[in-house]
């Protein structure tokens, strides 16, 4: 059985070699598989195709959608639970038009749409690098989606309505480094499957592009260029500091960023990350419009500030403003005024740690105050730190925190 | 059975200050380097949380992060005619347990040893004659001197981001710091401390009779900081738990702060904790390492093989492990030879408690370095002719906390219990102030460690001995100190003082101080020291012993700058060591 199984891996190998010609990548084509291995981790790929303390790319991972759970799976050449048997165009197949090789559809959680844009060539280094991997024996349950969304054959009409393929068109009018960028952001970064909102049907709103949006219960906020809710105020440079470090001087990536900076960012050459920021300065801005602060009479406020100076104020000081490389400023933070409270409220009430990166190794913690901090407590502290210093954002209320809590620490929602 | 493990370059026991700065200088050459931890893995953010970091109940009086009796403990007696019992509750010093040892619970006080202190035997003698060194002494002279170590000092301070004010930048006296420091390179990382109500009082009181008081260098820094390692640090909150705490701010300079974020990312770095090392194995002619035995966390006994043996426990802990493992002669009093064990020597504390009137010194608001010192009476920088005494000592105005389980201080008289006891409590906390004096210990004879004849651990085997007492000469020198203290403290307007005189004899029960010293020392001459210059061992020569074992005798100040000084020394000769291996001095 196993020698047969060798024969066939092997006689799969050979395949796309032949048919495919020059595309594929032969076992002794290093440059091929380097560059495949730069593109994997340009996408993030081991993000989702890792279980937690499981094997590399042996899947596993389950993905909440709105819709129920996905199992991500098993990218690694083994032949019955793995890719092994896939030829280079099965994987590119996947990758731009969301079928596997049987032609079963596969679900957007899996960010097709993204990857739709990614040229063929770099696909098929992609699949040369993810060739030299071990392989690895893991079955993953592919069909834990409930009824009626286990109906694959549904993404067929999803598609018709939401789905674009096609590989990524240049803008002649603008520069190159800014047409890399778009590249990398639109197609294989898939940056918009986490910082655009969904429509109802779980699919990126193209008319809400990078403005932010709620992933995993922490806020992924607007990346456009707007100056009060996205980048406006990081320069270029910012940009390119934040990802390769995971910090700069207006914050530090935690939650999924943290992994996307410690796995992906922080690991690709300066100039496509300069090409990542180039593209967000200048591709455009748009954000809500501007809030009016809360009084500092509010109830609300005076609350939140008495909670603020006795818990927080050590660390991210009484004016806001943080430590550099340690404790984030809150004084014009565009996370803590985004529409969407999340990151502020789930980090005060369950914790979180920052990125560690070769530039700042350090990974500071927040610690959890969830255990000694009410729901209405957290509500006004978020509230306070989202109307101070210059900042102005929504109150946030005792039921929204009460929700999050339950989310986020499985806390029942009426504790 | 013996579980025999693949071979690494460097193995490293012990993974505090020492053993993580080498194990990060070694691993980033590209060595596969393995630390054996015998405590838990701690750090920042998993260990010190800012809600719990600062519980008084579970670090300072139950001592969580302590070495419990039962893992290790010693025998101990005041002189060779006892007999030696076992410490069965840890009390005169609070030895570490797990990553980070002492530079997690340490206050922070980082200096630097004075340049008579590494030639004092020299200086004394040249300056006062033979007969100025006291009976039984052993004082030796260091075998590197003060302009050797001053880059070491300084790529230590930089690393540990210690704040403080220089006193003298390459000979030129620095106004606001120590004009007694040998000459730096530059100044401190980071400016000093903001200093309390004592302190301004101390520092007018010292300046207005000729003193000349600087503010403590300090390892609990001023100001936000990143060090040569990329490692960040954010300035104190004078939350006053630093002894005996870990940090949860990211403020006290640590091996978890300074050097573990570094370290863990290095690929060829392994560290294993929970693994008590009992031996350094050595080859069949005992003059090299090949490696070390150790209990791991499943109690299983395993072999590592290495090729660099590097001893970086807690220095009284390096000093068990050579006479277990038999490198060195184990020093026997009766006859002055051998030389493991030799030289253990200690600290004094003495000085004077300042009782105000009318004063709010707020001893809450306070670090555990934060003070302001002067060296007008330490090591050779007074005339000691009329004094008849060997060294000196560090004095200082400080708070390190005002906790509220165990600072209750009470003027003398005060019951020790009852309404009367918790009025004086009241009526004392803001009013009273203390100028206090650490002092050097000098090597004796009678001072040092060895295998105790009768006890063993639960390995079944023999622990350490220590006997030890404060001789005439350092009873002289902390009770003469205790006095200048008290000038100081009734220039400073105090109501009343009371003169706190060295405690002798020297009893393990209540805490003094965790500065213990030699045992290992490093010298010139094979016949008084263990190790060369280098802190090589003298008889297996890829054998380092890091640490305050290595101190001929103890200074007037907290041993950890100049442990970390010599520890980049050291590191020095490693790489030179790695290119051609043997002995760095031939005996």
């Amino acid at each position: 059985m196993s020698t047969i199984t060798t024969r066939l891996r092997h006689l799969i190998l050979l395949l796309p070699l032949l048919v495919a010609g020059g595309a594929a990548a032969g076992p002794d084509n290093h440059v091929d598989i380097a560059r495949g291995k730069a593109l994997v981790i340009a996408g993030d790929c081991i993000a989702c195709h890792t279980a937690p303390r499981g094997e590399r790319f042996a899947g596993g991972l389950a993905l909440q959608t709105p819709f129920g759970q996905i199992m991500a799976p098993n990218i690694t050449p083994d032949n019955t639970t793995g890719i092994g048997s896939w030829s280079a165009d099965d994987f590119a197949r996947a990758m731009q038009e969301g079928r596997r090789p049987d032609g079963a559809y596969l679900y957007p959680a899996f960010p097709y749409p993204y990857y739709t844009k990614v040229a063929r060539g770099d696909l098929d280094a992609i699949y040369a690098y993810l060739r030299t991997l071990q392989p690895v024996e893991n079955r993953v349950d592919r069909d834990t989606l409930p009824f009626p969304f286990n109906i694959r054959l549904l993404m067929k009409g999803w598609n018709t309505l939401f789905f674009t393929p096609g590989p990524f068109k240049p803008d002649s009018a603008r520069s190159a480094e800014f047409n890399r960028g778009a590249y990398l952001v639109e197609g294989l970064g898939h940056c918009g499957a986490c910082h655009t909102p969904f429509n109802s049907f779980g699919a990126s709103r193209n008319d809400k592009y990078l403005e932010g949006n709620q992933i995993d219960n922490w806020t992924a906020p607007n990346i456009t260029n707007d100056a009060r809710a996205g980048l406006g105020k990081w320069s270029a440079d910012d940009i390119v500091q934040y990802l390769k470090t995971g910090q700069n001087g207006f914050s530090l990536a935690s939650g999924p960023m943290k992994d996307v900076v410690e796995n992906s960012t922080s690991k690709m050459p300066a100039s496509d990350l300069k090409a990542i920021a180039v593209y967000l300065k200048e591709r455009g801005a748009a954000g809500p419009p501007a809030s009016t602060p809360l009084l500092a009479s509010d109830p609300r406020m005076q609350a939140g500030e008495a909670i603020f100076v006795d818990t927080c104020a050590a660390c991210h000081m009484r004016s806001g403003d943080g430590v550099a490389h340690l404790f984030p400023k809150l004084a014009g933070s565009a996370v803590a005024t985004q529409q969407d409270p999340a990151t502020l409220v789930r980090i005060i009430v369950a914790g979180g740690r920052a990125a560690a990166t070769d530039g700042a190794p350090t990974s500071p913690a927040m610690p959890s105050l969830g255990y000694r901090l009410t729901d209405s407590q957290v509500a006004d502290v978020v509230t306070y730190v989202r109307n101070s210093w210059g900042n102005a954002a929504a109150p946030v209320t005792e039921e929204t925190v009460k929700a999050l809590r339950a989310r986020v620490t499985g806390a029942a929602a009426g504790d | 059975m013996v579980r025999r493990l693949p071979r690494k370059d460097v193995v490293i026991v012990g993974l505090g200050w020492t053993g993580s700065i080498v194990a990060y200088e070694l691993a980033r050459l590209g060595l596969d380097v393995v630390a054996l931890e015998r405590g838990p893995w701690r750090d920042t953010a998993s260990d010190f949380n800012i809600g719990t970091a600062p519980d008084e109940l579970r670090y300072a009086v139950r001592h969580d992060i302590f070495l419990r009796p039962k893992q290790e403990t010693l025998t101990m007696r005041n002189h060779p005619s006892q007999t030696a019992l076992p410490i069965r509750k840890w009390g005169s010093f609070l030895p570490g347990n797990g990553v980070g040892g002492a530079g997690l619970h340490w206050n922070g006080q980082t200096w630097r040893f004075l340049p008579d202190d590494f030639r004092i035997r020299s200086h004394m003698i040249e300056r006062y004659g033979a007969g100025i060194m006291p009976e039984g002494n052993q004082i030796q002279d260091w075998p590197v001197s003060y302009d050797e170590l001053e880059p070491h000092y300084d790529r230590f301070e930089q690393v540990a981001g210690i704040s403080g004010k220089a006193g003298n930048i390459k000979g030129t006296i620095q106004p606001g710091g120590n004009p007694f420091e040998g000459a730096r390179a530059r100044e401190y990382p980071t400016p000093p401390m903001k200093q309390g109500y004592a302190q301004s009082l101390f520092t007018k009181a010292a300046t207005g009779m000729g003193l000349h008081p600087f503010p403590r260098p300090s390892g609990n820094i001023s100001s936000a900081y990143t060090n040569p390692y990329g490692c960040s640090m954010a300035p104190c909150t004078y939350c006053g738990f630093c002894e005996w705490f870990g940090c949860a701010n990211y403020s006290k300079s640590s091996p978890q702060t300074c050097v573990l974020p570094a370290l863990v990312r290095e690929p060829t770095f392994e560290a294993r904790t929970d693994c008590e090392v009992t031996k350094v194995n050595l080859s069949a002619d005992g003059k090299m390492a090949t490696g070390v035995t150790y209990i791991d966390a499943a109690g299983e006994e395993c072999e590592q093989p290495g090729d660099l043996v590097l001893v970086c426990a807690f220095s009284l802990f390096n000093v068990r492990l050579l006479l277990l493992s038999g490198i060195g002669k184990p020093y026997d009093p009766a006859t002055g030879e051998g030389v493991v064990g030799r030289n253990y020597a200690y600290q004094t504390g003495s000085g004077a408690s300042a009782f105000f009137e009318d004063a709010k010194f707020n001893p809450f608001a306070a670090a555990g370095s934060l003070g302001v010192a002067l060296d007008d009476y330490n090591s050779d920088n007074f005339d000691h002719g009329p004094h008849g005494f060997v060294g000196g000592a560090s004095i200082t105005s400080a708070h390190t906390n005002g906790r509220p389980i165990r600072y209750h201080p009470v003027p003398p008289g005060t019951p020790a219990w009852g309404s009367a006891w918790k009025k004086a409590v009241k009526d004392t906390y803001q009013r009273v102030t203390y100028v206090g004096a650490q002092g050097s210990v000098m090597s004796y004879r009678n001072n040092y460690l060895d295998l105790d004849p009768t006890y063993k651990d639960p390995l079944g085997r023999p622990l350490m001995r220590m006997t030890f007492d404060y001789q005439p000469n350092e009873q002289k020198m902390a009770n003469w100190m205790a006095e200048r203290c008290q000038e100081i403290a009734k220039a400073m307007g105090a109501k009343t003082t009371q003169l706190n005189r060295l405690r002798v004899p020297w009893s393990v029960v209540p805490y003094q101080t965790t500065h213990n010293t030699g045992g290992a020392v490093m010298g010139s001459d094979p016949n008084t020291s263990v190790l060369n210059r280098y802190l090589q061992s003298w008889d297996v020569s890829n054998v380092f012993v890091m640490g305050a074992s290595a101190f001929p005798q103890n200074a007037g100040y907290n041993p950890t700058g100049t442990v970390g000084a010599l520890t980049y020394w050291s590191l020095e000769a490693i790489f030179k060591y790695l290119k051609s291996p043997g002995a760095l001095v031939s005996r």
